[in-house]
Formats: C-alpha cells, structure tokens, sequence
C-alpha cells in the first residue's frame, strides 16, 4: 500500500469519525444531563438529510438544503421532546427503549409516506466538487475535506460552548445534580428541550452533509446510530472529550480495518480467502475494539463529565 | 377509598384467568383455521408461539433478572443459523465441521433443537461474562453491540448466504411425526412454547429465581445473604439465551430460511416490545405480547401499507399510558413479583 492511498483512508476516517461525533455528541449530552437512552437519534439524523435533499432538490442551492434540513431536525427534536421524551426522563431505560423504538417506526414509515419509497439524491456543492492536492503529492475530494473542517469548527465550538457559556455551565451542572440545579432557579424543562434541540440539530447536520456521500434513504441513520452508541461506550456516557477520542477512535478503525486487515491477510492466505477472512474480522472489529477497552475500563475511557 | 385498591387475591385470580383464556384461544384459534382450511392463519399460530417463546426467554433475563438484553436477536439467529446449516450441510451429505473432529450433520429436528440450544448458550455465556461487569445503559448498548458484531460477521461469510441468507429446502424431521404438516408444525411450536413458560415459571418459585429477583432490585442486599450477584445473573442470562436460541431454530424451520435479518437489531427490539407490550417479568407478558404484536401487524398491514407507522403509535401509548403492559391493564397491576 502507497503512502497516499494510507493517508487518504486516514483522512477519511477522520472524516467520518467527526460525523459520529456530531451524533455521539448530542445522544452522550441527553444521556448525561437527562439520563435518557434515545434511539430514536438516529431518526433526527434521517430528517435533516431527508428534508435537506428535498430542499436542495426544489431550490437548487444545497446551502439552503443544509439549513433548512438542521432546522428541521432541531424543530423535530423539540416537538417530540415536548409531546414525548418529557414524560420518560423519570421512567427506567427499559419503558426509554421502547418508546424509542416506537418514535423510529413512526419516523421511517412517516418519511417513506411523506418523500416515497425511492432514496432521494443529494447532490455534493458545485463550490466543493473536485479534488484537492494535498502536500506530498496525494489528492483528496475537497468536499470530504470540507466535512472535516466543519466536523472540527462544530466540536470546537461545542467544546468552548460548554466549558466557557453560562448554557454550557448549566448543562454541566445537570450532569452533576439536576436537582440541585432546578433547586438554584434554573429552568430545568428549558434546559431539557434545549440540549435536546442542540443534539437534533448536530445529528440533523451530519446527515445533511453525509447524504451529498451516499443516498438519502430511510434507515440510513441505524448503523450511525448503533456505531454512535459504541462511541459514546467507548469513551464514557456524559463525556463530550470522551466522545470526540472514541468518535475519531471508532471512525479510523473502521476504515482502515476494510481497507488494510484484506490486504494484511493476503501475505498469510491466498487472496480469495483472505478477502472473506479480512471483511468479516473488519465488521467486527470495532466490537472487538470495544469490548477491549470496557474489560479494562467498564466505564469507558472518560468517566469525567464534560 | 377502599375500593379503588385492587385486593391482591383478586389480582392474582383475574391475572391466572387471563392465562387460561390466553392458552384456550392460541389452542383452539388455529385448530378451528385448520378445520375451515385456512392454513395461513395456522402458520401465524406458529409464528406467535415461536416468538412467543423467544420472549418467554428475554422474560427470564429481562423481567426476573433486570437484565435489559438489546441483543437477544443474537440468539434467535444462531438458533435460526443451527437450523439452516445443519439442513444445507445434511442435504449437501456433508459434515458441518471437518476439523479438529468431525461434527456430522442432521436433519433431525431434536438434534438441531439441542445445537441451537447449546450454541446460544455458549455465546449467550461469553457476551454475559463480557457484559455483566458493566449495569444500566451501558449494558443495553453493549448486549447491543455483540449482537451486531454477529449480524456483521454472518453477513460476511458467503458459504452460509451472506446477506442473502440460507434456505431450507426440506424442512427438518422427526421420525414417526409429519412435521411438513402447518397444523402438526403448530404443535410442535406450542409444546416448546410450553416448555419455555413451564422453565420460566419453575425458575420464578425456586431459590435460585428468589436470588435472582433480589439481585434486579438490590444487588447489595443479595451479596450481603452471602449469595455472589454474578453466576446468578450469568445463569439466568444464559438460560434466557438458550430458549430463544430454540425459538430461533423452529422459525427458521417454519419459513424455510434463516438469513440476518433474525440478527437485525430491530429483531432484538421486537422480542423485548413482546415482552413489554404483554407485561414484563408476567409468565404470559410475552404470549399476549407476540400475540397482539402479529396481529396487529397482520390486520393493520391488510389495511393500509403504512402499518409500522400506527404500530409505533399503539406502541408509544402503551409505553405512556400503560407502563404495566396488557396484562398489567387487564389485572390492575403494575408490575407482576
């Protein structure tokens, strides 16, 4: 394998460890502050690509597609938070699970209704079409490039949101008390719907933004779903440090296990062998990787809030 | 106000003739199609009893134990994958596994029950190891996670299917019995069914179900009566993976297939609405469960293609408004112990 070829799969795992950041973060933030298991994350990610693909489509600007999409996410987060989520933060996980299960069956079935069974296209941004030259002569697509930067500016910006705004010093003081807090004056029902609309909007974007990359269907956000609930294992529930590592962690592993561990087994076995062997040891490698690290750690790799 | 507290005995009858009517209509329901020839409401009584069953095992782990397994689709598709591979190798008139000994294969249901059995017992015991030393959300997430890595690693061996899974020519057979029959299939079904509910309700009145219970509602109390929390959790874990693995060989037995959707974590959330929906830690929670899930799936879906859309409804306004299940409403307890 070139040097090239190994950065560029470097950089796109990078890239798609920053977008289950913008998922991890906000199930880790409802998790943390509202002690609330919220499958139904995965359908807030559909939405904004959904509703982002449709705008994009009707309007011909995707700038517009990816607005409209997040709002849409966060204006759908607070509805359900309001009619739904409100009435299980003091149910046990197991009535949590169930009631989010139900919301992603109204959701998916609900979208196919709305935009029909067929996945909608998305296309990338004239702006961000091309290749890019990147030092030691490797190429990459500028609209992964792009991702990356904006998966960097969003954790940035959560980060500085939470440890230095008066939002941010609230929301670490729930995961701390949230009674206490409640007891100081705090509107706790605002600050609830409130986390939840920031998780919404953060899965919201990453959808809108990996729908340019694959298509738009329904149940394109359970496998990020299930991959953001092993990073937010892997690096500590409540913990948005421990998120980003297990994220990045998480998005590398698996991209490099496809690419290299086939690649790896064919110096052992013959090619056709190794290409099966190499495939199924990559799908489950991040379990593995995960499995690992809770033996070692059983509370994840930042137990620290925040 | 003395008469808006249910008086226990009273509870505890209604809820005991709820199972009798229960039992009374899954038995007589597709013997009465059977007579009128309507096979396809037989093999719906199979595929309630068969999931049914595969509640009835979450039920040990999840009701008595507090154990919230989001990964019991691991089970049902090893039980389903037994199934299949041991039919695929026994009409290919090849061995299962040829090294380091051999393992022949078999078309003899029993056998195959007692494989499917054996095998989710065994991983069922490795991912509990694994598992049980972390509780709450990052149990669900991680019995969550095992089960992917399953569904992952049978979609990429192409011998056994990949992501087209594995048919069942033939369905497997018992000497002397005709089990290709819908209606002698059906039995076969409620008898393990039976089997499963009889484990379940054994386990509830014995010791070991006492230690069990204590250790869902007070770890500290049960380790304090000098009885160790883990191989108590562990067995009960791995019993309940165990019945659902069974259930899992007979469905695949009754559709002829068994591919990853068994595995797909939406099967693992279905086996615990069943146990939900009914009523958790209930001996019939996940009869009534699997019953009303299928038929509100089959009549819904005759009615309009949108049919998850309402069952997501129905079920949100149980999980809301009716916390202690079916049989919870109809016995007036919230919680069955």
């Amino acid at each position: 394998m070139t040097l090239a070829l190994f950065v560029e799969q470097l950089l796109n795992g990078v890239q798609f460890g920053l977008m289950l950041f913008l998922m991890a973060s906000g199930l880790t933030l409802i998790f943390g502050v509202m002690g609330l298991i919220n499958l139904a994350h995965g359908s807030l990610y559909m939405v904004g690509a959904f509703v982002c693909a449709f705008v994009s489509a009707a309007t011909g600007s995707f700038w517009l597609g990816l607005l409209t999409g997040t709002l849409a996410a966060a204006i759908m987060g607070v509805l359900v938070e309001v009619l739904v989520i409100r009435r299980l933060y003091n149910r046990n996980h197991l009535d949590q699970v169930l009631a989010t299960f139900a919301l992603i069956l109204i959701f998916s079935e609900g979208t196919r209704w709305l935009f029909g069974d067929r996945p909608l296209w998305l296309d990338i941004p004239p702006a961000l079409k091309g290749s890019v030259q990147l030092p030691g002569g490797i190429t990459y697509p500028l609209y992964r490039l792009a991702i990356i930067g904006v998966g960097l500016a969003l954790a940035a910006s959560l980060y500085a949101m939470i440890s230095k705004s008066r939002i941010g010093m609230q929301i670490r003081a729930g995961e701390a008390d949230r009674e206490m807090i409640g007891a100081l004056g705090v509107d706790i029902a605002r600050l609830y719907t409130l986390i939840f609309a920031l998780g919404a909007a953060l899965a919201g974007i990453a959808g809108a933004l990996i729908g340019a990359l694959q298509s738009v269907q329904v149940g394109m956000g359970e496998p990020v779903l299930i991959l953001a609930f092993v990073v937010i294992v892997i690096g500590g529930i409540g913990s948005i440090k421990g998120a980003l590592v297990g994220s990045i962690l998480v998005g590398v592993v698996d991209t490099m296990g496809r690419v290299l561990l086939p690649q790896l087994f064919g110096i052992l076995m013959p090619p056709s062998t190794a290409a099966t062997v190499g495939a199924s040891l990559a799908s489950v490698a991040i379990y593995l990787l995960m499995a690992l690290i809770l033996i070692v750690k059983p509370k994840g790799l930042f137990t620290d809030h925040a | 106000m003395p008469d808006t507290i249910p008086h226990p005995i009273q509870t505890i009858a209604s809820e005991t003739w709820l199972n009798i009517a229960l039992t009374a209509i899954l038995i007589t329901a597709p013997l009465l199609a059977w007579t009128l020839g309507e096979v396809y409401y037989v093999n719906l009584g199979s595929r309630i009893a068969i999931l049914a069953l595969a509640g009835t095992g979450l039920n040990i782990a999840l009701g008595q134990g507090g154990l919230i397994s989001f990964g019991h689709a691991a089970f049902f598709g090893l039980g389903g994958y037994t199934a299949a591979i041991a039919a695929h190798h026994a009409l290919e008139g090849s061995a299962i596994v040829s090294w380091p000994f051999e393992i022949g294969a078999t078309d003899l249901m029993p056998l195959i029950w007692c494989a499917a059995i054996l095998v989710s017992a065994a991983v069922g015991a490795i991912i509990a190891a694994l598992s049980l030393k972390t509780a709450g959300a990052y149990f669900i997430m991680i019995t969550l996670a095992f089960a992917q890595m399953i569904y992952y690693l049978a979609v990429s061996i192409p011998t056994y299917g990949g992501e087209d899974g594995l048919p069942i020519t033939l369905r497997n057979r018992i000497p002397g019995i005709e089990t290709t029959k819908p209606l002698t299939f059906f039995f076969l079904c409620l008898a393990c069914l039976g089997l499963g509910l009889w484990i379940f309700h054994t386990i509830q009145q014995s010791r070991f179900g006492a230690a069990l219970a204590t250790a869902r509602m007070n770890e500290t109390r049960l380790a304090t009566a000098g009885i160790e929390p883990f191989p108590i959790k562990l067995s009960a874990f791995v019993i309940s993976a165990a019945l659902t693995g069974l259930a899992g060989a007979l469905y695949a037995d009754l559709n002829g297939f068994a591919g990853p959707s068994m595995l797909n974590w939406h099967t693992s959330g279905e086996i615990m609405v069943f146990v939900i929906l009914g009523g958790v830690g209930r001996l019939y929670g996940p009869v009534a469960g699997a019953a009303l899930f299928i038929l509100l799936e089959t009549f819904i879906g005759g009615m309009t293609d949108r049919w998850a859309f309402f069952l997501g409804l129905i079920l949100l306004s149980v999980v809301l408004f009716a916390p202690g299940g079916l049989i919870g409403l109809f016995s007036g307890k919230s919680r069955a112990n």
